[in-house]
């Protein structure tokens, strides 16, 4: 039993610990979101509701520039949902692990699912077989990135209402996705998928509804499927 | 409407992160889902940076006077390739995009 608690505790700060270099990434990301909320139609106090109901930081972004524009309602779901279609990926890939968990678990964690939480969660679990640490270590990570990304949210929604408009801080947006970018397009594919996305978006941005984001997006990810079957042997 | 909208992300958000761990069970993902799911994160975040950068106001421009964001935009990638630091990317690309603001 003794050593239960010990796995469940080591796993708990292994994951937190794991994740705080990360923060140097997501405050800042976090920062940016709650002063784009504070100065957009859909305003601060929906911005910060974003990161405890959607907690998926690029989605948050685009929803929260996004809402209570021209853009349709109904659009900035489907762009949402687009961004976070994703997320199907990482439970596949962790599936295998949660079914050795109660089914509690199985029910409740999927909500601290996050891309960083996911990255670390597979790199430990390839060296751990501990269901109850593997389980402790996600838990770890995960609330690791919950609370600074509350907190992030909340501080720059406080700090955006005395930012005036004049600075253009609305550009911040794009360069927090271009570091973004940078790790997935090292492979040609992932590359062929960015560029055809961005290009096929700026040619769609007269696109009824907004719809410009999502018809880019969806001409990117079928690029970079048709170069990858293209190199394939 | 504004929060209905944000509710309906947040639990299809839940959802798909549920889907392989709490609905499918063990079942693998099928090659044909899996592929296209591996370049949503590149093509998106393509689709956002890219209009930012070269048609903030709707027209595409490149020329520092009519639309600094893209030149500000290209500084910012050369310090986001070298370092991946977001603070630095930010406070480099805004910095940029001040000074061509000032300069033109």
């Amino acid at each position: 039993m003794k050593d239960q608690t010990d796995m469940r505790r080591g796993g708990l700060a292994d994951g937190a610990r794991a994740l705080t270099p990360l923060l140097l990434a997501v405050v800042p990301f976090g920062l940016v979101l709650g002063v784009t909320a504070a100065s957009s139609p859909a305003g601060g106090l929906l911005g910060i509701a974003t990161s405890p109901i959607i907690f998926a930081g690029a989605a948050q972004l685009v929803t929260v520039q996004l809402l209570g524009t021209d853009t349709s309602v109904f659009v900035v779901i489907i762009t949402a949902l687009v961004i976070n279609v994703r997320h199907l990926m990482y439970s596949a890939a962790m599936a295998p692990h949660f079914s050795e968990w109660p089914r509690r678990s199985r029910f409740l964690l999927p909500y601290l699912l996050t891309d960083q939480a996911f990255a670390l969660s597979m790199l430990r679990y390839e060296t751990t077989d501990d269901p109850v640490y593997k389980r402790w270590f996600f838990v770890g990570a995960g609330l690791g990135l919950w609370l600074p990304w509350q907190l992030a949210t909340i501080a720059g929604v406080v700090l955006g209402a005395q930012i005036p408009e004049s600075l253009g801080l609305g550009f911040a947006i794009p360069l927090v996705f271009l570091v973004l970018l940078i790790p997935v397009v090292q492979t040609r594919p992932g590359l062929v998928a960015a560029i055809v996305g961005g290009v096929g978006a700026v040619a769609a941005g007269e696109a009824p509804y907004g719809l410009g984001l999502v018809i880019g997006a969806l001409l990117g990810v079928a690029a970079g499927v048709a170069v990858e079957r293209l190199g394939e042997p | 409407m504004n929060w209905i909208a944000v509710l309906i992300i947040g639990l299809g958000t839940y959802l798909t992160r549920l889907s392989f761990i709490g609905a499918f069970g063990e079942r693998e993902m099928p090659g044909w889902m899996e592929r296209p799911l591996r370049f949503v994160a590149p093509a998106v975040m393509g689709a956002i940076v890219l209009p930012a950068v070269v048609q903030p106001a709707g027209v595409i421009e490149f020329l520092p006077a009519a639309n600094p964001r893209f030149m500000a935009g290209v500084i910012a990638a050369a310090v986001a390739y070298k370092w991946r630091n977001v603070s630095l990317v930010i406070a480099v690309g805004m910095g940029s995009l001040w000074v061509l603001d000032w300069l033109f």
